[in-house]
C-alpha cells in the first residue's frame, strides 16, 4: 500500500518475485494499477488518501472476528495496559481526542497517558511549541519519553477492562466496517473483505505477512498515522520482529535512510538525537534529562554517551567536562524552521542565503511557484548539481518570468552554481532502505570542476575557518573551535573511509575506533559522530565493504555490508520467539534463547541483551536497559511493548483516525472533524487552498489528483531528464484518465489537456488508460487522475512543473507536505500564457469562493465557526481577502 | 562441414556448422515476460554498453512504450500491452466499480497511426509496416464490449533479436558482414556492411534496421565483446528480476520448460514458450520467450520462416522450370531439324 514498488524500486522489487516464485501472494492496494499492480495476484483500488479508513477496517475485522494472535499481543504489546480515566476518544468526541486546543490546533496528550505513568513536562506544557518544532520526529528511531514506564503499569490480562487499549481500540475502530471501508474507500466490499481474511490467514505462529509503503503513504496531512495504522495491524496479528514481517518504509533514493540517521533536517542530530530547543533544554543536562524521562525502560537511557561522544567528535579536545561538551555551541531551534517555512520567510524577506545540494525545489518541491518567488528573493544562493537544473536559472526562465512575476534584470538573488561529483565519481556509502550501509568505491575521476559534497563542505569549513582566524567574537567560537580533522587523499579530497571511523567514534584514551555503541561513555573519553552508526568499524575494519556472497552464508547475509544497530537485520526480533525465548515456529525461527550457553542466539543478531534470560524480571526503581524485562522485545520503547496505542509522542492523536485530505471533494463520512485537526496549514495569499467540505463549492475542483514517479526518471529530473537514454523512454508530461473521465470531459488519447488547481494550471498530453478507473464514494462517482511530475523548462524533454499545482499543508508530526491528493479540474486543449493564465486561475478561485481563509478553519465539529489560521502576506498573486468579495 | 544441409531444421551445433573448431556451448537470451516490470534497465544497458544513440523523443502514446520496435537504434524494446482481457488467477480489482467500456482500443488505434508512418523497421526499403500482430491491431472480441469492462491486463515483454539457428539476415548478406560467431550468435561487422539493406528484408522478425544517416545495418551482438571477456550481456546484468535470462541454450531451454510447468500449476494457463522449438521456421532462437499469451499480442510473428527454408524448394522449380524450358527449346530444335 502506498508503493508502486515495481517501478520506484525495481531493484528491491526483484525479491518479490523471488518470494512470488515460492508460492507468496502479493496484493497491492492502490488508487493506481501500476507496473507493480501488473505483477501482483491481486489490485485492490481504493480512492487516494483513505488508506487509515482501510487499514482502521483490518483493525476492526481483526478485532470483531478475534483473529489476533492473543499470546503475542498480550506479552509483547501494551493492548492490556489501562489508560487514565479522563480520556476521551474520537468517538466521543466526534472526531477529536481529549485536549484539543482550537486556538493553537494541537493537543495537550496529558490525558492520553496510562493510569499511573506522566508525559514529559514538555510534551504537556507546550503543546504549540511542541507543534511548531515536529518534536514528534526526534522520535524517530525510538520510543517518545513515558516517564514512569518502567515501573508496574495497571494491565488487565483479560482485556476485559473497558479503559485498557485493547476495548480502546476495540471501541475507537468499531465503525470501520466494510460497509464503512466501501463508503469512504470506494473500495468495494468484497475486495476489501478478501484482503482481510488472506491478510489474517497468512498470520500467526506459522505465518507472517509483510506490508511495504512508500511515500504513498507518507506524503499527506496524516501521513505517520498511516504507518502507525499498519503497525497496529502488524502487531495485531503478530508481524513485527518475525522473518517475513514488517512494515517496509522504501526510502526514495539510493541514501534517504542515510540523510535521515544523519539528517539534514532542522530538528534533528545525528542518530536521532533531538536538536536542542531555546526554551526547554537550555543545557547539557537538561538536554539528557528531555530524551530519558525519569523511571522509563530501555536504551534511550543512556543518551547521555551518545550526545557528550557526538559533541567530542565536533569540537575535540575543546569540549570539556567544564564547558558541558561545547552544548552551548550547538543551533537551539524555536521553533518551525522546516522547508516550507524557511522558503516562507524568503518570500517575506527573512532569508538571505541559501544552499541547494542534489534538490530541485523549483521542480520537486510542492508549490513550485512559491519555491521559485522565494528563490528570487535572497542575497545570495549556492546550488550543487550535476546539471543547470531549474532551481539554478529559475531568475531568467521560469514560468514566472513569463507572467512577469519575475523580472530577470530585477531579480536580487545572486545564483552560484557548483558542478558536483555524481555518486561514481566519488567514495562513500549509501544507506539503503533495511538500514543497511554499503561501502562505495569510487570508479572514475570526477571531470573539469567537479567536486565531491565532502570536499565542498570539508574546503567551506577550511575556509570559514581561516577568514575568522584571530577572531574574538564569542559567535564565531564554534567555527574556530570545530576540530575538523579529517584525512585527506589524492590532493584535498576528504578520505570518506576516515569519516566513516569518525561516525564509528573513537575511544580517545587509546586513540582506537570503537566496537559499538554499548562502548561510548558520557565521561568525554570516547567521541561518535552518530550512535547508531557505530560499530560500522567494528575490529577496525569497514564492515560496510563486506560482500560475502549470499551463496556462502545463511539467509540472513549477516557478513554482506553492515546495518545498524549492531549489524542487527530484523528489529526488535527478540519477538520472533515466545514468552519462554522458543521460536514461535520452527518454520518461523530467527532468534532463540539458548538454555545451555545461558543466551540468545539465532540466525541474525538478537536485538536484545545477550544474556539476559526470557524470564528475567528487574529488581524494582531499575531504569534505562535494566528496566527491560525478559520479555520486552521492544527495547526501545518507554514501556518495552509494541504500541497499538501511543500514550504520547504523536501530535495528532493517540490512535490514527480517517481524516479527509486537506483538499478533499466529499465530506468525511466518520466524523463530524474533516480532516486532520493538527496539520499544519499556512493561512496566507500566496498559499491558497481548494475548498474542501464542509467549505462549500468544492465542486468547482470535483477530481482527486494524484502524483508520483516513472521508472524511467529520477524525482525532479536532475539526473535524467538531461540523460538522452532516460529522456527518450519517457520524454512528455502524460496526465492518466480513465475511459470514463475522457468521455465525460471530451479527452482524446494524446491530446492535450490541463489540470486546473487554485494555484495553477498545467498542460499534459493525455493518456486515456483502463489502468484508472473511477470510484463510487457515498453513492457519487469520483474520477482520480494522475501525473508523473518529474519534468520542468530545462533538460533535452521538457513539461510543465506539476507540483505548481500543489499548496502547502503540512502534517504535524514530520512536516510533510500532502503531496500524494489534492483536488483539481481537468478540461481539453492547452493552458493559457502568460499573464492570461493568472487571470484563468483567478476566475477558479473566484468561481470557487476561495479566500484567505479557505482550508484554514482546521476543526470542524462546529462546522465552519472555528478558528482560521491564517498570517499577513503580501503575496503578489494569491486569493482575494475575503473583504475585498463584498 | 557436416553432410547435411543447414538452410532450415534443427541444427546440433551451429557454431560447428558455421565452421568454429570447437566452440563453446551456444549461448542465448531466456526472456521470462511473467516477471518482466518494465522498467527498460535492459534499452538503457544496451544503448549504454553498445554505444547506440537515442532514436529520438518519440511520443507514441502506446501505454509507456516510447521506442514502438526494434530497429537500429533500439536492440531491446520492451513492449507493453494493456488490453481488457483477463490473466491468469490475477484480479485486477475491477468488479463493483462505476466503469464503462474500454479505453484500450482507442488508445492503440491512436498509437498505431503513429507507428504506421514511422520510419523505421526498414519501412524505406518496402518491407514495412507490415502486421505483425502489434499489439495496435485488436482482434474482435478483445475489449470489454459497450457494457462495463471486467478484466484487464498489463502485458510487458522486453523483445530482442532472435539470434537465429537459420538467421534469414546471415543467409542472405552478400558481403559476410554479418556472421556466426563461436557462440552461436549472429554478429554484424560494421566495417565490412556495405548497407544494401538485403537483411532487413530477410529477418522475418523485422529486427535488423539500416541506421538513419549512415545506412549500414544495426542489430543485437548479444555482446559479443562482453561473452569473449567471459561476462553476461548488458541487458542481462541489468535486468533486477532476472526476466532476461543469460547462459547455455540448452541450459535455458530445460528451466524455461520449468518455469512454465510451474507458472502452469499456479493457474497461469496462458503461459507458453515462443522460440524455442528447433522444429520451427528458423530452427529455433537463441533468444526465446515465455509469453503470456499468442505472440501476436507482443507484436511478434506467429510463423516466422526463415527465407532460405524454401531455397532448395525455390531451386527445384525453378530447375524444374529450367528443365521444361530446355527441353522446349531441345524440341523446338528437333522437331525442326525433323520437318
Amino acid at each position: 500500500m502506498g508503493s508502486n514498488m515495481a517501478e520506484c524500486h525495481p531493484v528491491g522489487f526483484q525479491w518479490v518475485t523471488e518470494a512470488k516464485a515460492r508460492g507468496a501472494k502479493v496484493f497491492h492496494i492502490d488508487p493506481r494499477f501500476t507496473r507493480t499492480s501488473a505483477l501482483a495476484d491481486r489490485h485492490v483500488p481504493l480512492r487516494a488518501g483513505t488508506d487509515i479508513a482501510f487499514l482502521g477496517g483490518v483493525i476492526n475485522y481483526i478485532l470483531s472476528h478475534d483473529l489476533d494472535f492473543r499470546e503475542y499481543v498480550l506479552a509483547y504489546t501494551n493492548a492490556s495496559f489501562i489508560v487514565r480515566e479522563d480520556y476521551r476518544d474520537a468517538e466521543d468526541l466526534d472526531g477529536l481526542f481529549s485536549g484539543y486546543d482550537p486556538e493553537t490546533a494541537s493537543y495537550d496528550p496529558t490525558t492520553w497517558q496510562y493510569e499511573n505513568t506522566e508525559p514529559t513536562s514538555r510534551d504537556s506544557a507546550r503543546p504549540q511549541e511542541h507543534k511548531e518544532e515536529a518534536a514528534a520526529y526526534e522520535h524517530g528511531a525510538h520510543g517518545p519519553e513515558v516517564k514512569g514506564a518502567a515501573g508496574n503499569i495497571a494491565t488487565d490480562p483479560t482485556l476485559q477492562h473497558p479503559r485498557c487499549v485493547y476495548q480502546i481500540l476495540k471501541r475507537h475502530y468499531a465503525r470501520y466496517t466494510p460497509e464503512m471501508v466501501e463508503e469512504v474507500c470506494g473500495t468495494p466490499k468484497e475486495h476489501f473483505l478478501r484482503v482481510c481474511e488472506v491478510w489474517t490467514a497468512n498470520s500467526g505462529r506459522e505465518r507472517t505477512s509483510a506490508v511495504v509503503y512508500s511515500v504513498g503513504w507518507t506524503q499527506h496531512s496524516t501521513g505517520s498515522q498511516y504507518i502507525r495504522a499498519a503497525s497496529i495491524v502488524q502487531l495485531l496479528l503478530g508481524n513485527i520482529g518475525r522473518p517475513g514481517g514488517g512494515v517496509f518504509a522504501l526510502r526514495g533514493h539510493a541514501s534517504i535512510q542515510g540523510s535521515t540517521d544523519i539528517p539534514t533536517l532542522f530538528n534533528l542530530l545525528p542518530g536521532y538525537l533531538p536538536m536542542p530547543s531555546a526554551s526547554t533544554t537550555p543545557d547539557l543536562a537538561s538536554y539528557i534529562e528531555h530524551i530519558r524521562a525519569d523511571g522509563q525502560k530501555g536504551f534511550w537511557h543512556h543518551a547521555d554517551a551518545y550526545i557528550v561522544s557526538l559533541l567530542k567528535e565536533y569540537w575535540g579536545d575543546a569540549a570539556t567536562p567544564e564547558n558541558d561538551f561545547c552544548f552551548d555551541y550547538l543551533p537551539r531551534i524555536d521553533g518551525d524552521h522546516g522547508t516550507y517555512r524557511t522558503v516562507m520567510d524568503m518570500i517575506d524577506g527573512k532569508v538571505f542565503g541559501y544552499f541547494l545540494l542534489g534538490q530541485n525545489p523549483a521542480v520537486g518541491s510542492a508549490h513550485g511557484k512559491l519555491q521559485r518567488l522565494g528563490m528570487a528573493n535572497l542575497d545570495w544562493m549556492v546550488v550543487r548539481d550535476l546539471v543547470m537544473i531549474e532551481s539554478a536559472t529559475f531568475w531568467k526562465d521560469s514560468p514566472e518570468v513569463e507572467t512577469g512575476e519575475i523580472v530577470p534584470e530585477h531579480c536580487r538573488t545572486e545564483v552560484f552554481f557548483f558542478p558536483a561529483a555524481s555518486h561514481v565519481e566519488k567514495e562513500g556509502t549509501f544507506t539503503q532502505t533495511q538500514r543497511m550501509l554499503q561501502w562505495r568505491e569510487k570508479a572514475v575521476d570526477p571531470v573539469g570542476d567537479q567536486r565531491s559534497d565532502l570536499w565542498f563542505f570539508h574546503q567551506l569549513g577550511l575556509r570559514l575557518k581561516e577568514r575568522l582566524a584571530g577572531s574574538t567574537d564569542e559567535r564565531d567560537r564554534p567555527l574556530l573551535d570545530l576540530a575538523w580533522d579529517y584525512a585527506t587523499h589524492d590532493g584535498d579530497e576528504p578520505s570518506a573511509d576516515d569519516v566513516l571511523r569518525h561516525i564509528n567514534g573513537h575511544d580517545l584514551t587509546t586513540g582506537r575506533v570503537v566496537d559499538s555503541y554499548l562502548d561510548l561513555k558520557a565521561d568525554g573519553t570516547t567521541s561518535c559522530g552518530c550512535w547508531i552508526y557505530s560499530g560500522v568499524y567494528a575490529d577496525g575494519v569497514n564492515q560496510a565493504a563486506r560482500r560475502k556472497p549470499r551463496r556462502e552464508q545463511n539467509l540472513y547475509a549477516l557478513e554482506w555490508g553492515w546495518v545498524w544497530p549492531l549489524n542487527r537485520r530484523v528489529l526488535y526480533n527478540r519477538a520472533s520467539a515466545d514468552l519462554q525465548g522458543r521460536p514461535w515456529s520452527e518454520r518461523k525461527a530467527l532468534v532463540w534463547w539458548d538454555e545451555e550457553r545461558g543466551e540468545w542466539t539465532g540466525h541474525d543478531v538478537p536485538d536484545f541483551e545477550p544474556r539476559k534470560p526470557p524470564g528475567y524480571v528487574p529488581p524494582p526503581g531499575a531504569t534505562g536497559p535494566s528496566a527491560l524485562h525478559g520479555d520486552d522485545p521492544f527495547i526501545m520503547q518507554a514501556d518495552g511493548k509494541g504500541w497499538l496505542f501511543a500514550p504520547a509522542g504523536l501530535l495528532d492523536g493517540p490512535l490514527p483516525t480517517h481524516y479527509e485530505p486537506h483538499e478533499s471533494p466529499v465530506r468525511n463520512p466518520l466524523y463530524g472533524q474533516q480532516g486532520n485537526p493538527t496539520r499544519r496549514v499556512y493561512g496566507r495569499l500566496d498559499n491558497p487552498s481548494n475548498p474542501a467540505p464542509p467549505e462549500p463549492h468544492s465542486e468547482v475542483f470535483p477530481y482527486v489528483l494524484t502524483t508520483a514517479r516513472l521508472t524511467e526518471h529520477h524525482t525532479a529530473g536532475g539526473m535524467s531528464r538531461w540523460v538522452p537514454y532516460l529522456s527518450e523512454l519517457q520524454p512528455y508530461l502524460f496526465v492518466e484518465v480513465s475511459p470514463e473521465l475522457a468521455r465525460a470531459r471530451g479527452l482524446e488519447h494524446m491530446g492535450w489537456a490541463h489540470v486546473v488547481t487554485s494555484r495553477t494550471a498545467v498542460d499534459a498530453r493525455v493518456m486515456v488508460t483502463d489502468r484508472m478507473k473511477p470510484l463510487r464514494v457515498q453513492d457519487r462517482v469520483i474520477h482520480q487522475i494522475w501525473l508523473p511530475y518529474h519534468w520542468g523548462g530545462s533538460g533535452l524533454v521538457d513539461g510543465d512543473v506539476v507540483n505548481d499545482l500543489f499548496g502547502v499543508a503540512l502534517e504535524p508530526n514530520v512536516f510533510i507536505q500532502e503531496t500524494k491528493v489534492t483536488t483539481c479540474d481537468v478540461r481539453p486543449g492547452r493552458r493559457p500564457r502568460g499573464r492570461e493564465l493568472l487571470d484563468y486561475v483567478t476566475r477558479y478561485r473566484e468561481r470557487a469562493g476561495i479566500t484567505l481563509e479557505t482550508g484554514t478553519r482546521v476543526a470542524t465539529t462546529d462546522g465552519l465557526g472555528g478558528v482560521s489560521h491564517t498570517e499577513p502576506t503580501k503575496g503578489p498573486d494569491g486569493p482575494r481577502r475575503p473583504e475585498e468579495d463584498a | 562441414m557436416s553432410s547435411r544441409h543447414s538452410l532450415f531444421g534443427p541444427l546440433e551445433d551451429v557454431a560447428a556448422d558455421a565452421g568454429h573448431t570447437d566452440p563453446p556451448p551456444r549461448v542465448g537470451f531466456f526472456t521470462d515476460t511473467s516477471i518482466c516490470i518494465g522498467c527498460k534497465a535492459c534499452e538503457v544497458a544496451c544503448k549504454e554498453w553498445n554505444l547506440v544513440p537515442d532514436d529520438g523523443f518519440n511520443v507514441l502514446g502506446m501505454s509507456f512504450d516510447n521506442t514502438g520496435m526494434l530497429g537500429a537504434d533500439s536492440w531491446r524494446h520492451v513492449a507493453f500491452v494493456e488490453q481488457a482481457l483477463p490473466l491468469g488467477g490475477q484480479n485486477p480489482g475491477l468488479s463493483g466499480l462505476p466503469i464503462g467500456p474500454s479505453g484500450s482500443e482507442e488508445q492503440a488505434e491512436v498509437a498505431a497511426a503513429g507507428l504506421r508512418h514511422d520510419e523505421r523497421g526498414g519501412g524505406e526499403l518496402g518491407t514495412g509496416p507490415v502486421d505483425l500482430g502489434m499489439p495496435s491491431f485488436q482482434r474482435p472480441g478483445d475489449t470489454g464490449g459497450a457494457e462495463g469492462r471486467t478484466d484487464f491486463r498489463w502485458l510487458m515483454m522486453s523483445d530482442v533479436c532472435k539470434h537465429c539457428t537459420h538467421a534469414g539476415c546471415l543467409d542472405v548478406c552478400p558481403t559476410g558482414a554479418l556472421f556466426r560467431t563461436e557462440f552461436g550468435t549472429v554478429v554484424v561487422q560494421q566495417d565490412i556492411c556495405n548497407g544494401c539493406g538485403y537483411c532487413v528484408s530477410g529477418c522475418p522478425f523485422g529486427v535488423i534496421d539500416r541506421r538513419h544517416g549512415d545506412g549500414r545495418a544495426q542489430k543485437c551482438t548479444l555482446c559479443y565483446d562482453r561473452l569473449r571477456d567471459g561476462m553476461e550481456p548488458a541487458c542481462a546484468k541489468a535486468c533486477p528480476t532476472d526476466s532476461i535470462q543469460f547462459g547455455p541454450l540448452d541450459e535455458l531451454r530445460e528451466r524455461a520448460r520449468l518455469r512454465v510447468e510451474q507458472l502452469h500449476e499456479d493457474g497461469v494457463t496462458e503461459a507458453r514458450l515462443y522460440g524455442d522449438d528447433p522444429h520451427d521456421g528458423v530452427g529455433g532462437s537463441g533468444a526465446f520467450f515465455l509469453l503470456l499469451d499468442d505472440p501476436e499480442v507482443y507484436g511478434l510473428p506467429p510463423d516466422p520462416v526463415v527465407p532460405t527454408r524454401d531455397l532448395g524448394t525455390m531451386w527445384k522449380y525453378a530447375g524444374m522450370a529450367a528443365g521444361v524450358l530446355a527441353a522446349a527449346a531441345v524440341s523446338a530444335f528437333a522437331g525442326g531439324r525433323g520437318r
